[in-house]
C-alpha cells in the first residue's frame, strides 16, 4: 500500500485532489504591509491553543464554589504538568487578545473592511466581543479573591446600563450577587455557549477571507508581488507559531500564573482591585469621569460612551465607504484610529501605575 | 551539486527529528496530564486513616485529614471511632489514653469521652466526630 | 319519684359545695392573704413568695415562721403557742434556715443530693465567725440567697446563679462605706470583671469559669491561705499548679510569704497571660524579684528567648509555606506538620512554671526541629518552582532551534521554486 494508492483512495471519497488544486492557487499579496497578514492566523493559532489546553483543564476542573479553587489547586499540585497547562491557558488568553487587537487595528488602518469585505469586518467585531467575553468569563473560574472581586466590579458596571442594566446584571450573575451560581453560569458560557458561537463566527470569518482573498491597500494595488500560500506563506506562519509557543513557554516559566487565595464572599475587597489589562483602559476612564454630568450619573455616561464606540466600530464599513475616493474622510478615520490606540495605551499604563 | 544535496538531506533530517522532538515535547505533558494522578480527587473528603492491623483494640492513632489532624480510636470492645484531633481549648493535638480509656489533651489536661464530648478540663466544646467505614483492611474516615 | 330525684340532687350539690369550701379552707393562707394587701416592706414578702422554691415544694410561711395560716384573725394566726417565731434576729438566721437544711432525713424528701452541712460550713467562714462576735454587717443566708423569693441555684434568675454570684457578693464587698470597718479592699468585683475568667463566664457564657465562690468557697467563704492558693487555682489549672509546686519557686514563695499563682497572675484581675509576663524586659513579673546577674534573672531571660525563638521560627516557616501555597505549590503536609511546633509553644508556655530552662527545652528543641523541617519543605517547594522555570527556559532553546530549521527549509524551498 503506497502513499499513491492511499492518496487515490482518499481522493475518490473526499475529493482531496480537487481541494489541493484550489489550495495551490491561493496567493498572498506581498508588499510593505504584508507583515500584518500574519496576525489573523496568529490569533487563530492561539485560539486553538486555548481550546486544547481548555479541554485538558476540563478533565479536572470542577465548577462549583466549594470545589473550583481546590480543583485548580489540584491541577497545579497533583496533576502531572498541570501547572504548565494552566499557566499556558492563562497566558495564551492574554496573548490572543493582544494579537486580536493588533489584527483589528491593522485591518482598520489598511481599511481592509472596504467593499466587498464589510461582513468579514462585522464577523470580526463579533469575534472581538466573543473573545473579550471568553476572557471575562474564564477569569472567574479559578474562584480566587482577585477573580471574585473583578467579576463583582465588572458585573456591577454592566448593571449601570440604563433600563436593561439590572436585568443584564441578574442574567450574568445568576442572581443579585456573585455566588456559586455565577460561577456555574460563567462556566457554561465559557465552555459551551461561547465556543459554539466562536466556531460559527470563526468559520464564517475564515470562509469569507478565503472567498475574497487578502485585501491589498490602494497604494500597492498596482505594484505588488504574490506569494503562494502553500507552502511558502504557511511555513512562515508556522515559524511565527513556533515562536509563539516559545513565548508562551517563557511566560509560563518566568511568570507562572498564581493560585491566589480562595474567594470569600464576605471578606472586604482587597485594595487596588483591577480588571485584566484589556479592560483596564475602560475601567480607568470610568474612574476619571465625574460623578455627575448635568443631570446624569457619570458612570452611566461612561458606559453609554463605550457602548456607542462599540456600535460605531461595528458600522465603520458602512460609514467609511470607498475611502480612496474620499481622502479627507480617510484621514479623519486614520487620525481617529491613532487617537484611539494612544488613548487605550495611555489609559492602560495609567491604570497599572495607579 | 552533491554538497547541496547532502546539506538538504541533513537539513531534512534535522528538521524531521526536531519536529518529532517538539511534537513529543508537546504530547508528552499532555498524555501525562491526562493520566490519573496519584491522589485521585481534589477535595480530601475521605482518607484512609490506617490499616486495621495497625490499630489494636484500646489504642489510638493520629492521621492527616486534609491539612488538619484527626484521631482514630479503636475502643476496648473493638469499635472504630474518628474525631478531629484539634483540642477545642487552644488547638493542641489530643491523644488517646488507653489507661483512662479517654481522649486526653496534654496541654491543659482536657478530657474527652469516647463520644468526643468534653467531660473534664478547659475544653469548651466536644471534638467533631467523623464517620468511619471499613474497606477490606483499610479504615476510611469521611468528612461528616 | 320526682321528690326523691330532687333530694338526691340537693344532697350531691351540698356535698360538692362542702368539699369546695373545705378544700379552700385547706389551701387557706391567711399570712399571704393579709400581707399582700399591705404596702411597703411589710407586704413585699407576700408578693415575692410566688417565685420561691419553698412555696413550689408545698412549704409556706408557717413552715419557717410558725403560726397558723388557717386563722384569719391576726392574733390567732400569730399565736406563739402555734409556734409563731416572727422575724428572726440577724444572728439567728443561720440556725433559722438550718432548722430544716441541717436535717438530712427531712431534706431527703425534697432533694436527696443537697448537702446538709451549710450551717456548719458557714460557721467556719469569715462571715460566720464575725456574726458570732455580734457583727451584723456580715452576710448571712438571706444576704446571698434572698429571703422570700428564693430561687434554686440553677435557676438563671437566682442571685446565686453562676452568672449572678459576683454581683451578689459585690453588693457588700463593692461598697466602701459598708466595708469600711473590715479594712479589706473593695475593688475585687471591678477587678474581676476585667479578668479572663469574667470574659469566659459573661461573654462566652461558659458556666464552668470560676466566679467568687469557686475560689473562696460559698458557705465557708474565706480567702485561701498563701501556701494553698496553688491548690485552689490547681482545681482547674492542674498542670501548672503541679509544675509550680515541684519547682524552686514553691519553697522561695512560701519562705518569703508570697502567695502562689497570684503573685505573678493577680488574684482578681487575672488577665489572659501573654509572653510579656515572662522574661527580663519591662512589664515582666520576673524582674519584680530577680535582679540582673542573679541565676533567676538569667533563667527568666533564657525562658523567654527560647519561646520567642521558637515563635520566630514558626512565623518564618509559615510565611514561606504561605508563599509557596499562593504560587500554587502543594504544601499541605508541611503545614500539617508545623502544627506540632505550634503545639510545642503551648506546651512550653505551661512548662515555664517549672522555671527550669532545661525542662522547657525538652519541648522547645523538638518543636524547633519540626519548624525547621517545615521551613525546609517551603524552600524545597520554591526550589521546585524555580526548577520548572529553568526547565522551560531550556525548552525555549529547542523551540528556537526548530524555528530556525523551518526557516532554513523555507529558504531552501523558495530557492528551488520557479520565480
Amino acid at each position: 500500500m503506497t502513499t499513491e494508492t492511499l492518496k487515490n483512495w482518499l481522493d475518490e471519497r473526499l475529493s482531496i485532489s480537487a481541494l489541493a488544486k484550489t489550495a495551490q492557487k491561493k496567493q498572498v499579496p506581498l508588499h510593505r504591509q504584508s507583515i500584518w497578514y500574519y496576525f489573523g492566523g496568529m490569533t487563530l493559532f492561539l485560539f486553538v491553543v486555548q481550546v486544547v489546553t481548555g479541554i485538558l483543564l476540563l478533565l479536572y476542573y470542577r465548577p462549583s464554589s466549594e470545589n473550583a479553587f481546590e480543583s485548580v489547586q489540584f491541577i497545579m499540585t497533583e496533576v502531572q504538568f498541570g501547572w504548565l497547562i494552566r499557566s499556558i491557558h492563562s497566558w495564551s488568553a492574554n496573548l490572543m487578545i493582544l494579537t486580536l487587537f493588533i489584527h483589528m487595528f491593522s485591518v482598520y488602518f489598511m481599511q481592509a473592511y472596504d467593499r466587498p469585505r464589510e461582513l468579514t469586518w462585522v464577523s470580526g467585531v463579533a469575534l472581538l466581543l466573543l473573545c473579550v467575553t471568553f476572557g471575562f468569563s474564564g477569569y472567574l473560574l479559578p474562584w480566587n479573591e482577585v477573580s471574585f472581586f473583578a467579576t463583582k466590579v465588572g458585573t456591577d458596571i454592566a448593571g449601570v446600563v440604563p433600563v436593561v442594566g439590572h436585568t443584564i446584571l441578574r442574567f450574568l450573575r445568576g442572581g443579585d450577587e456573585v455566588t456559586g451560581a455565577t460561577l456555574t453560569r460563567f462556566f457554561g458560557f465559557h465552555v459551551a455557549v461561547l465556543p459554539a458561537l466562536a466556531t460559527v463566527f470563526i468559520g464564517g470569518h475564515v470562509l469569507l477571507v478565503q472567498l475574497h482573498g487578502m485585501h491589498v491597500p490602494h497604494r500597492y494595488q498596482q505594484n505588488h508581488r504574490q506569494m503562494k500560500f502553500f507552502p511558502n506563506f504557511l511555513m512562515r506562519d508556522l515559524i511565527g507559531w513556533i515562536l509563539a509557543i516559545g513565548v508562551l513557554a517563557a511566560l509560563a516559566a518566568l511568570f507562572p500564573w498564581e493560585l491566589g487565595v480562595k474567594a470569600d464572599a464576605f471578606a472586604p475587597a482587597p485594595a487596588g482591585i483591577k480588571p485584566e489589562w484589556y479592560f483596564l483602559f475602560m475601567f480607568q476612564t470610568l474612574k476619571y469621569i465625574p460623578a455627575r454630568i448635568l443631570i446624569f450619573d457619570g458612570e452611566v455616561i461612561g458606559i453609554l460612551f463605550f457602548m456607542f464606540a462599540g456600535a460605531a466600530l461595528l458600522v465603520i464599513p458602512f460609514i467609511n465607504r470607498s475611502p480612496e475616493k474620499h481622502p479627507r474622510r480617510r484621514m479623519v478615520f486614520t487620525v481617529l484610529g491613532v487617537v484611539a490606540i494612544l488613548y487605550i495605551m495611555v489609559m492602560t499604563i495609567v491604570g497599572y501605575l495607579a | 551539486m552533491g554538497n547541496i544535496t547532502t546539506r538538504r538531506k541533513f537539513l531534512d533530517y534535522l528538521l524531521g527529528t526536531s519536529v518529532v522532538a517538539t511534537l513529543g515535547a508537546i504530547f508528552y505533558p499532555i498524555i501525562r496530564f491526562m493520566a490519573p494522578p496519584h491522589i485521585v480527587e481534589a477535595m480530601q473528603n475521605s482518607v484512609v486513616a490506617a490499616k486495621l492491623s495497625e490499630v489494636p483494640p484500646n489504642s489510638g492513632k493520629i492521621f492527616k485529614f486534609g491539612s488538619k489532624p484527626g484521631i482514630l480510636v479503636r475502643t476496648a470492645s473493638g469499635e472504630l471511632k474518628a474525631f478531629s484531633a484539634v483540642c477545642t481549648h487552644l488547638d493542641c493535638i489530643v491523644q488517646y489514653s488507653p489507661e483512662k480509656k479517654q481522649i486526653w489533651c496534654a496541654c491543659h489536661n482536657g478530657q474527652y469521652n469516647l463520644n468526643g464530648e468534653n467531660i473534664g478540663g478547659p475544653p469548651p466544646r466536644p471534638l467533631e466526630q467523623y464517620p468511619v467505614n471499613k474497606r477490606g483492611d483499610d479504615i476510611v474516615v469521611n468528612r461528616a | 319519684m320526682h321528690k326523691e330525684r330532687a333530694t338526691l340532687l340537693l344532697f350531691v350539690t351540698a356535698l360538692i359545695l362542702l368539699a369546695a369550701f373545705t378544700t379552700k379552707a385547706q389551701q387557706k393562707s391567711s399570712c399571704i392573704e393579709c400581707h399582700i394587701k399591705l404596702e411597703g416592706k411589710i407586704g413585699d414578702p407576700a408578693r415575692s413568695i410566688k417565685d420561691d422554691i419553698h412555696l413550689s415544694r408545698g412549704l409556706s410561711c408557717n413552715d419557717c415562721h410558725g403560726g397558723d395560716p388557717t386563722q384569719s384573725d391576726k392574733v390567732a394566726a400569730k399565736d406563739p403557742r402555734k409556734g409563731y417565731l416572727g422575724r428572726p434576729r440577724m444572728a439567728d438566721i443561720p440556725a433559722f434556715c438550718g432548722k430544716c437544711h441541717n436535717d438530712a432525713s427531712f431534706m431527703k424528701k425534697f432533694n436527696p443530693s443537697l448537702r446538709v452541712d451549710q450551717e456548719k460550713e458557714y460557721s467556719t467562714s469569715v462571715h460566720g465567725r464575725l456574726l458570732k462576735t455580734g457583727n451584723t454587717k456580715v452576710a448571712t443566708c438571706i444576704s446571698c440567697h434572698g429571703v422570700h423569693g428564693i430561687r434554686a441555684v440553677n435557676d438563671a434568675l437566682s442571685s446565686v446563679y453562676p452568672l449572678n454570684v459576683a454581683e451578689t457578693c459585690a453588693k457588700c464587698h463593692g461598697q466602701p462605706e459598708h466595708m469600711a470597718e473590715f479594712k479589706i479592699p473593695t475593688d475585687q468585683y471591678a477587678k474581676y470583671k476585667k479578668s479572663v475568667h469574667a470574659k469566659a463566664l459573661y461573654d462566652r457564657q461558659d458556666l464552668s469559669a470560676p466566679t467568687c465562690n469557686d475560689c473562696h468557697g460559698n458557705h465557708g467563704a474565706a480567702p485561701p491561705g498563701i501556701a494553698s492558693v496553688a491548690n485552689v487555682c490547681g482545681q482547674c489549672h492542674a498542670r501548672q499548679a503541679e509544675l509550680f509546686q515541684a519547682s524552686v519557686h514553691k519553697h522561695a514563695f512560701d519562705d518569703a510569704g508570697l502567695a502562689e499563682c497570684i503573685t505573678c497572675h493577680n488574684n482578681h484581675e487575672i488577665a489572659a497571660p501573654t509572653d510579656a509576663l515572662l522574661g527580663t524586659a519591662e512589664g515582666s513579673v520576673c524582674i519584680s524579684c530577680h535582679k540582673q546577674g542573679e541565676k533567676g534573672f538569667i533563667a527568666a531571660g533564657e525562658l523567654r528567648s527560647k519561646i520567642d525563638g521558637l515563635l520566630g521560627r514558626i512565623a518564618k516557616s509559615k510565611e514561606i509555606l504561605d508563599r509557596a501555597e499562593r504560587a500554587g505549590m502543594e504544601v499541605s503536609k508541611p503545614k500539617f506538620d508545623l502544627r506540632e511546633a505550634i503545639d510545642g509553644v503551648t506546651h512550653a508556655r505551661v512548662l515555664i512554671h517549672t522555671s527550669s530552662p532545661p525542662e522547657v527545652d525538652k519541648v522547645i528543641a523538638p518543636a524547633v526541629g519540626v519548624a525547621g523541617k517545615a521551613y525546609q519543605a517551603g524552600i524545597d517547594a520554591l526550589v521546585e518552582l524555580n526548577f520548572r522555570r529553568k526547565g522551560l527556559v531550556v525548552s525555549l532553546f529547542f523551540i528556537l532551534f526548530l524555528a530556525v530549521l523551518v526557516y532554513l527549509k523555507l529558504r531552501d524551498i523558495e530557492k528551488r521554486q520557479p520565480a
